[in-house]
């Protein structure tokens, strides 16, 4: 951990009560503002002053972001509805148990309780390195501290590094993707609406951000749309313990199956690179193929085609290709 | 200057107030006076500065603790757990890692348990804060967690005990017959370094039985 600094440098703060005050207010500041949604990823870089806004957008007074509502094409949740909040709603669980349940591994009671969706999806990376404020590529450097053979690496990259080797950390990021969820965007006046697979970036599009959203940006809600309301989706989470740990490894699995088989599949795991990982060489080895045993081992053996390692985190391709077959193979748990 | 930020309007000249109280009160005056000293040299005349912008905060806020209304100088930045301990001279929540990793500084806001160590204080304006210090009856009856606490002796260093009290009362709130492992999964949130926990879970079923009137 950062030595604590617990006083919080005095930034401005904003308690907009609309929607359109917070845009008015990010546009104006732009760079120099950060949206505050419950603050519990946000609070640890003001506490180790890493990041150094100076103005910060509350958006606990904007009712209108918490709604969850269905609507003709499935169910939209605000971003600033709770973890507690989708654990909870009767509509998820019953059209999409498996962010419920994604939901509620997160974290621990009281994190749930005030942290949001908007905020888990949008929540930074876990890399100590550049967490305790190394100059990384991450931070603006030009350098990875977690990549080299003597670095601490157990939690980073076996897919898709860039320079960076952090993973995306968010339990529910990968769910929204298997879902193919999108996210709705506004900026200004504004507004555009892009697929999960798209809000996520990786060191190759933008190492400082993990996202799609840039300084202006509020995201709104997300849309889920009913396409797999009901269908089989697994989702499981691998930990060092069972309350407060990011996962090591998740993986999202949803499937439509027709007489025993695969008619349609997305495979997404998390935890194991800079963003979401759809596993489409995965999807197309088996689509079409019986939903058996034989099919999830096929599923695992192609889920690891191409990893690359670190150090410390071997591990985790086992990891990965073990969740994956059991995403095909076992029933959902989803509580 | 340290006028700006030390608690405006709590009454001091409350009937009775006891020695312990007393002392508390010095101690909260003196840690709000170099807390104000630390903020004002770490960043010069900011602090007076105030915005006219829509959702601009005023720094004088009421906060409601333990059903009182109490009027307070906040910075922006301020966490719940500063302002209880060291404005308002609560000191029974506890901060341990200060960091949403240990559960030490759980309160309730609106019944629901909240880190203080992690919550601004200015996002609980009008809503209803509870700590250690706001469960004892007016006629000194203990909460049922409180009572269970002393008879199971639940606790060891106890400095972990604020926080899993806390979080109980919420429990209780919602589930009056927790069973061992509903009560271990709502207190998942709570880290006790003693490593007490099969004493704080009978705690907790004799507090559930204390309510239920068992
Ligand atoms: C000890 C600990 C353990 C954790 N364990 C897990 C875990 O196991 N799994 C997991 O998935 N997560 C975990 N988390 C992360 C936790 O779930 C997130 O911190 C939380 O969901 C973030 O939500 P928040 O509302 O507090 O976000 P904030 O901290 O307020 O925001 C996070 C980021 O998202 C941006 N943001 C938020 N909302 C919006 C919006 N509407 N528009 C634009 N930008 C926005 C913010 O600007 C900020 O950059 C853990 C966190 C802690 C502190
Ligand atoms: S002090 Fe708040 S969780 Fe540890
Ligand atoms: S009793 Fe010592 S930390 Fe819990």
């Amino acid at each position: 951990m950062a030595v604590i600094r617990d006083v919080i440098p005095q930034l401005e703060l904003f308690q907009p009560g609309t929607a359109d005050d917070a845009l008015a207010l990010l546009s104006e500041h732009g760079s120099d503002a950060w949206v505050f949604a419950g603050g519990l990823d946000t609070l640890d870089w003001f506490k180790d002053r890493v990041k150094r806004p100076k103005v910060v957008v509350d958006l606990g007074g904007i009712d209108s972001l918490r709604e969850i509502r269905t609507t003709a094409d499935g169910i939209e949740i605000g971003a600033m509805a709770r973890l507690i909040d989708v654990v909870n709603n009767a509509d998820i669980k019953a059209q999409f148990p498996a962010l419920a349940f994604a939901a509620k591994s997160a974290a621990s009671p009281q994190i749930r309780n005030v942290g949001t969706i908007g905020g888990n999806i949008g929540q930074d990376t876990r890399c100590w390195y550049y967490r305790d404020g190394w100059t990384c590529y991450r931070a603006g450097g030009n350098i990875c501290y977690a990549s080299p053979p003597t670095a601490m690496n157990r939690e980073h990259c076996i897919l898709g590094a860039s320079r960076c080797v952090a993973v995306n950390p968010s339990d529910t990021a990968p769910v929204l993707v298997a879902l193919e969820a999108e996210m709705v965007i506004r900026r200004g006046s504004s507004e555009r609406v892009i697929p999960a697979d798209e809000f996520f970036v990786g060191p190759e599009i933008d190492i400082e951000r993990m996202t799609a959203l840039e300084p202006g940006d509020l995201l709104m809600s997300i849309r889920i749309p009913s396409k797999w309301a009901g269908a089989r989706v697994y989702f499981e989470k691998v930990r060092d313990r069972d309350s407060w740990d990011f996962p090591i490894v998740n993986v999202a699995t949803a499937i439509k199956e027709t007489g025993g088989s695969i008619e349609d599949v997305r495979v997404v795991v998390n935890g194991v690179a800079p963003t979401p990982v759809r596993l489409t060489a995965v999807e197309s080895a088996i689509i079409g193929e019986s939903l058996n045993e034989q099919t999830a081992e096929q599923a695992g053996n192609v889920s690891i085609q191409g990893v690359a390692p670190l150090t410390h985190n071997g591990f985790k391709v086992n990891l990965m290709k073990n969740l994956v077959k059991r995403s095909i193979r076992d029933e959902p748990m989803n509580a | 200057m340290s006028q700006e930020i030390i608690e405006l309007t709590e009454e001091t000249a409350q009937q009775g107030v006891s020695r312990r109280g007393f002392i508390k009160g010095a101690i909260a005056a003196s840690a709000a006076v170099s807390s104000s000293n630390y903020l004002f040299r770490a960043n010069g005349g900011a602090l007076l500065a105030q915005s006219a912008a829509a959702g601009a905060v005023e720094r004088l806020i009421t906060v409601n603790v333990n059903g009182r209304s109490r009027r307070v100088q906040v910075p922006p930045m301020e966490t719940l757990s500063t302002t209880l301990r060291y404005t308002m001279g609560l000191t029974g929540t506890k901060i341990g890692c200060d960091r949403a990793e240990c559960g030490a500084c759980t309160v309730l806001v609106d019944g629901v348990s909240h880190y203080a160590c992690s919550t601004l204080t200015h996002t609980v304006r009008g809503r209803e804060v509870t700590t250690i210090e706001g469960l004892e009856g007016e006629d000194g009856t203990l909460h049922p967690m409180q009572q269970a606490v002393l008879e199971e002796q639940g606790f060891q260093c106890a400095f972990c005990m604020s926080g899993f009290i806390m979080n109980t009362v919420a429990l209780l709130n919602e589930n009056q017959s927790p069973t061992r492992k509903d009560a271990a999964e709502w207190l998942s949130g709570n880290l006790c370094r003693c490593a007490d926990y099969d004493k704080i879970l009978t705690s907790v079923e004799r507090a559930a039985a204390i309510t239920r009137g068992a």
